[in-house]
């Protein structure tokens, strides 16, 4: 779907972010970026969704894409404060000049679907720091698209929530047919939730190790007491703990 | 009473108590020391120079009032005008904004005679006055919220292909609004100094002549009673103009804003 050969990335300051990064997002597929703090991943992740120009390299996509064909979620929620739940998931589609009244379907179907029925007239400060997350991954989804970029989404969040989002996560991914590219650094979540999973060494960022989590979907809560799971947690946990020590390229 | 009710009383009650003990101890020294009126006029005259002098003080203070609300309104089409072309690019700002800057740290005052030569209309000269200490406060506070979106937004916008139009319609104003209001909060009380400093320095006689001109009368003519009243006026009128913008503010903010929204912890 998109293939990124060569990529590098230098900021402003002179910090060499990416280097010779070569990555390969194929349809359908749940990839993550697992890497060190400060390894590149939400510049590779910004790159790959257009934000800000690369230094070197190519990025290609498979087929033309849109501004619909890209949801984004970042980090922290990232609401419009003054805008209500309904306005908030509903503004890519308003920037794409789509009625108030042609969307509200749509933007209530979405928010349904992340389990925010009813909470359309709600501001962002009325609710919890899970329930704005929700909001954020439904604005991503409300275009329907079909690459979904997620920068480390439920990092802020609390075990217990980040465990109840990561399985409806995984519902909607297999429901839907997208394609998913998911940045974390917590091996667990990404054994979890991956089909593939890119390990990434820092200074300068690039990819140092490749794993396909072999395990069919769905998985739920016995896949992850499983002793496969274990194994693939150690598996991942090894060769990041190899790219923690490599030296720099 | 619950704590909170206390408090809210205890807003109300103080700093009335203070009125009350500073009007006392003020008609206090009057009395005692028998200071003649026309050197410092007691409470009570003064309340009933409101009510003998309010043919003379009434048209003044409509006078005064209209200036200081069209330098307001001047000051924030001017204000928010500049600050959404600066919005455009940072050339604009960079060229304009030093210019800003020194048109507000010059005192009115030493401007305001040259402004009255070089422009007939004398309404016009105040308007102008005034506007130039009114506008700055909207102008920049505007300005950093215009600039002060969310950056991960700006980024979503760019995503979706956001046209300029969109960007500012949807993120950069209502990011800007409370910077805005808390700048036409400074702004409504420097529009009335504005409009009063200039009053003074014009002594603008005859119909329409607004309260700065009834002091400058009443102390030539020691009417100190009725200097008193036109300056509590004043004063009244500048609390009138905060308590409007700030409930204005609140008004605007109350559903998101942290200056105004109420929290339930
Ligand atoms: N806007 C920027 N300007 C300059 N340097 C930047 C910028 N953004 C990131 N960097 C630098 O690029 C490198 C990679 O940053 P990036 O945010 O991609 O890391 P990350 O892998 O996402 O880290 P984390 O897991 O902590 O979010 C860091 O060394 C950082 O200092
Ligand atoms: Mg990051």
């Amino acid at each position: 779907m998109v293939r990124l050969r060569g990529v590098a990335k230098r900021f402003g300051n002179g910090v060499l972010a990416l280097q010779g990064l070569d990555l390969d997002i194929a349809e359908h597929e749940f990839l993550s970026l697992l890497g060190p703090s400060g390894c590149g991943k939400s510049t590779a992740l910004r790159l790959v969704a257009g934000l800000g120009g690369i230094s070197g390299g190519t990025i290609e996509w498979g087929a033309a894409h849109g501004a619909r064909d890209i949801g984004f979620v970042f980090q922290e929620p990232t609401l419009m404060p003054w805008a209500t739940v309904f306005d908030n998931v509903y503004l890519p589609l308003r920037l794409q000049g789509i009625g108030r009244r042609d969307a509200a379907g749509d933007v209530a179907a979405t928010l349904a679907m992340v389990g925010l029925g009813g909470f359309e007239k709600a501001f962002p400060r009325e609710l919890s720091g899970g329930m704005k997350m929700r909001v954020s991954i439904a604005r991503a989804l409300v275009t329907k698209p079909r690459l979904l970029l997620m920068d480390e989404p439920f990092a802020a969040l609390d075990e217990i929530t980040r465990i109840k989002l990561n399985n409806d996560l995984l519902e909607l991914w297999r429901k839907q047919s997208w394609t998913v590219v998911f940045v974390t650094h917590s091996v667990y979540e990404s054994a979890y939730l991956s089909s593939r999973i890119v390990v990434m060494a820092p200074r300068p960022g690039r990819v140092v190790a490749e794993h396909h989590v072999d395990v069919p979907y769905p998985r739920d809560e016995e896949y992850r007491t499983s002793t496969v799971y274990n194994e693939q947690c150690r598996v991942v946990s090894r060769s990041l703990a190899v790219a923690m020590q490599e030296q720099p390229a | 009473m619950s704590a909170e009710g206390l408090e809210r009383a205890a807003r109300v009650v103080l700093p009335a108590a203070i009125a009350v003990v500073a009007l006392t101890a003020w008609d206090l020294v009057v009395r005692l020391n028998q200071i003649p009126p026309y050197i410092l006029p007691g409470p009570m005259l003064v309340a009933e120079t409101f009510w003998s002098d309010w043919g003379t003080l009434w048209p003044a203070w409509v006078v005064t009032l209209r200036f200081t609300l069209m330098a307001l309104a001047v000051a924030v089409i001017g204000g928010v005008g500049l600050a959404l072309l600066f919005a455009q690019s940072k050339w604009i700002e960079f060229s304009f904004f030093p210019y800003a800057v020194i048109l507000q740290v010059t005192p009115l005052i030493a401007i305001a005679p040259l402004i009255l030569i070089y422009v007939e209309n004398t309404h016009v000269a105040l308007l102008i006055c005034a506007w130039i200490v009114a506008f700055f406060p909207i102008l920049s506070n505007t300005t950093l919220g215009l600039n002060s979106a969310d950056h991960n937004l700006v980024n979503l916008f760019q995503l979706y292909g956001a046209s300029r139009w969109q960007v500012l319609r949807y993120l950069r104003i209502p990011s800007a609004m409370p910077y805005f209001l808390g700048g036409l909060r400074i702004a409504g009380g420097l529009s009335l100094i504005g409009s009063v400093v200039a009053e003074f320095v014009a002594g603008t006689a005859g119909e329409g002549s607004g309260l700065a001109y009834r002091i400058l009368e009443a102390g030539y003519r020691l009417k100190v009673p009725r200097l008193f009243a036109a300056l509590a006026m004043i004063s009244a009128t500048g609390i009138l103009i905060f308590i409007s913008f700030s409930a204005l503010s609140h008004l605007v903010l109350r559903r998101w804003h942290e200056s105004a929204v109420k929290r339930e912890n």
